[in-house]
């Protein structure tokens, strides 16, 4: 059976100020889901706020993983049982290196229990080369990249390729992309497309949350959806793209009657 | 519940907040009484069947130690009571070249702390200091041969009086501070290293220095010349156990680079929470000369170390690296001094610190420029890191210049760890503590990468254990 994660009426606030208010959407294993809104619509609030960011605050609804409410759980936690986050602003670590970084959090995701830190916790270290470099190899990028600190001085495109060689590493079962190709250039945005696109399948569920439809191009969603104003006001397929496309965001802040947000 | 491991941990009296915590009932052969004064001195110097000259000087730096008021600045010493302490506690009667012939009760201390396995796998010679006196002191035979000398200095003392007599004390001279001159006055044990001319020790001559008995201190006393274009890389480590009162080291550690040598001084500091470290470093380098302390403080109540670095004759470099990690009840004030004595000569200063759990951690630093020394270049690197809103960082950096034609440059930050970052690192599945010590490794990195293999490994393994529990 597929593994799902379900999201029902939820409200999310920062700071006090509510900017998740009703959303609802399920995301099973092997479907692709896009959602899109304009800035200050709550894609990243959503994002942060499903993987368990504490500065982000739940005021009611639920988050279901498979059966299991994934509210109460650490941000840990939700990584071990297969949800995974593609950060639209990774932070950098300096001094760990990507390598190093990468065979902790593979081992402690896998091995789903033990806390991977141990050295006869962590993955053989032949097996883990082996796999790092046949997905660096898929991604394009050098073997040089393993050994660099963490995002520590990563350009735009070298993050986002980070992020998406953590993907294919820790082989989550749901994914969410927050913008993945914001400050992108035409050619990263392709091979960031395609290795999504390579690595979706009926083991991975992917929502990809964007702004603009051209990372789609890549990755076709079964799915498309416009968040607006925190919640999901439109569903639909492949045209609903084509529409935002050709329109943009006002004729369906009119139809709903959203004021445009001022950032 | 108690697993077998800790059961085992339990009956071995081994203290689970620090490792090395354990005391062993190791009789002495000799105690000096409690306290200090001339007879407690002519003692030492009687059952050490010192040279007269020794003796006099010894006494004469204790004069001058009498006279020196406490120190006032660095760190709280107003606890530190100089009467209430043992100066002369000696547990075997000599220092020997087999493993087998030292004292089985003392010999199962370093076997607990692996000294004699990792002279086996990887060092070129090992010194081992229990209490006052040097107990083990061994070096392979192919560098003996080529007169590589590795000795304890009280044996130094006797088989190289000349070489002693020259060096000793003219680097750090008695007067130099209170500190040093109470070790001039009861130094036992530390070592003495002499590398000839054009000779390169490849593998590291290590020391260990151990503290076994309560209110003890330990005043050992190092002397490293390395002659004209030399190698050598001595490292020493330290643990102690964990008794209710203060312990006291103070060491005075002096080093003679030659033209063209080069020396590497990596200490990996571990002492327990209730010692009082405060120790004088200095090197002279001559020309060309390179000196390199590496300088890891993890343990102690309270560290004052400022490893230097005179810059005597053109071309001569220091370098100085320092690691300093304060936790609950400790204070590390650490840091480097560089003295540019001689036109083109460079400097660098790259300084870490950690603090958590309330812990202080200082980085006290001097850059000297001397009139006449042209073209010098210092650049200081110091970066403080602190964990939490209980803890402490504080930076005294004091740049002295009196040479136009020089370029300093002196960057320091202060950084807390970041929910940002242990987001991050959570969203992959690292619990929160896995994610802070990954952070706070991460930090040190560029220091440890420095460090031979097997002591980077040790040190991520002491940052470890100093971030176990520090999460509620």
């Amino acid at each position: 059976m597929s593994i799902d994660l379900t999201i029902k009426d939820l409200h999310i606030s920062v700071d006090g100020n509510p900017i998740i208010k009703g959303f609802n959407l399920s995301v099973k294993q092997g479907e692709v889901h896009a959602l899109m809104g304009p800035n200050g619509s709550g894609k990243s609030t959503l994002a942060k706020g499903l993987m368990g960011h504490p500065s982000y605050d739940i005021d009611s609804g639920e988050v279901i993983f498979n059966g299991v409410d994934i509210l109460e759980m650490e941000a840990n936690e939700r990584a071990k049982l297969g949800l995974f986050l593609a950060f639209q602003y990774p932070t950098a670590i300096p001094g760990v290196s990507l390598a190093n970084f990468l065979r902790i959090a593979v081992s402690a995701t896998r091995s789903n229990g033990t806390n991977g830190s141990e050295e006869n916790d962590l993955i053989p270290m032949r097996e883990f080369r082996k796999e790092l470099r046949e997905k660096m190899a898929q991604l394009g990028v050098d073997d040089s990249f393993a050994r660099r600190y963490l995002n520590d001085g990563f350009s735009g495109g070298e993050m986002k390729r980070a992020e998406i060689l953590q993907l294919a590493m820790l082989e989550p079962k749901i994914a969410i992309l927050d913008e993945t190709d914001s400050g992108l250039d035409i050619d990263a945005v392709r091979i960031v497309g395609e290795s999504v696109s390579g690595l979706v399948g009926p083991e991975l569920g992917v929502l990809i949350i964007t702004h603009y439809p051209r990372l789609l191009d890549y990755i076709r969603p079964q799915f498309v959806h416009i968040l607006l104003d925190g919640r999901i006001v439109e569903s639909g397929g492949w045209e609903l793209t084509q529409t935002l496309e050709e329109e943009g965001y006002d004729p369906i802040r009119e139809k709903h009657g959203i004021a445009e947000t001022v950032q | 519940m108690a697993t077998p491991e800790t059961k085992q941990i339990d009956e071995l009296g081994i203290s689970k907040d620090y490792q090395y915590g354990f005391h062993d009932d190791v009789k002495p052969t000799f105690k000096s009484r409690k306290g200090l004064d001339e007879e407690v001195i002519n003692q030492m110097c009687d059952i050490k069947e010192e040279p007269d000259w020794m003796r006099e000087y010894r006494l004469k730096a204790y004069e001058i130690f009498k006279q020196k008021p406490m120190t006032k600045w660095g760190g709280d010493l107003s606890q530190l009571d100089f009467d209430d302490i043992y100066y002369y506690v000696k547990a075997s009667d000599r220092s020997e070249r087999s493993w087998d012939d030292v004292p089985d009760d003392i010999k199962k201390t370093f076997d607990r702390l692996g000294i004699p396995e990792a002279e086996r796998k990887f060092l070129a010679g090992v010194g081992a200091q229990y209490d006052s006196e040097v107990v083990y002191h061994n070096i392979v035979e192919e560098l003996d041969k080529i007169g590589v000398v590795f000795l304890d200095t009280d044996t130094a003392l006797k088989e190289y009086p000349d070489l002693i007599k020259e060096y000793f004390g003219t680097i750090i001279p008695s007067a130099d501070n209170q500190f040093a001159a109470l070790n001039s006055a009861v130094w036992s044990g530390g070592s003495f290293v002499y590398v000839p001319p054009g000779v390169k020790v490849e593998y590291p001559l290590q020391a260990y220095f151990r503290i076994n008995s309560e209110n003890m201190g330990q005043f050992e006393r190092t002397l490293i010349i390395a002659d004209e274009g030399s190698q050598v890389h001595y490292v020493e480590g330290c643990t102690a156990p964990t008794y209710s009162s203060e312990s006291l080291h103070s060491a005075v550690v002096e080093i003679v680079c030659k033209k063209g040598s080069r020396v590497r001084y990596t200490t990996i500091q571990n002492w327990a929470g209730n010692v009082y470290n405060l120790v004088t470093k200095r090197a002279m380098a001559y020309q060309d000369a390179q000196m390199e302390w590496v300088d890891g403080n993890l343990g102690s109540k309270l560290t004052m170390k400022y490893p230097s670095v005179y810059m005597m004759e053109p071309g001569a470099r220091g370098e100085i690296l320092s690691i300093a990690f304060a936790s609950k009840g400790q204070h590390q004030d650490a840091g480097a001094k560089v003295y540019h004595c001689a036109p083109h000569t460079t400097s660098q200063i790259t300084s870490k610190s950690i603090s958590k759990d309330g812990g202080r951690s200082s980085y006290r630093g001097w850059v000297d420029v001397a009139k006449g020394a042209k073209g010098c270049k210092s650049h200081v690197v110091c970066d403080a890191l602190i964990l939490d809103k209980e803890s402490r960082s504080d930076t005294y950096p004091v740049i002295e210049i009196a040479e136009n034609d020089t370029k300093i440059e002196h960057e320091a930050h202060v950084s807390k760890i970041g929910e940002e970052q242990l987001f991050y690192l959570m969203s992959r599945g690292l619990s929160e503590e896995e994610a802070s010590t990954m952070i706070v490794n991460g930090f040190i990195e560029p220091l440890v990468k420095e460090l031979p293999m097997e002591y980077a490994v040790e040190m991520n393994r002491l940052i470890q254990l100093q971030m176990e529990g520090s999460v509620g």
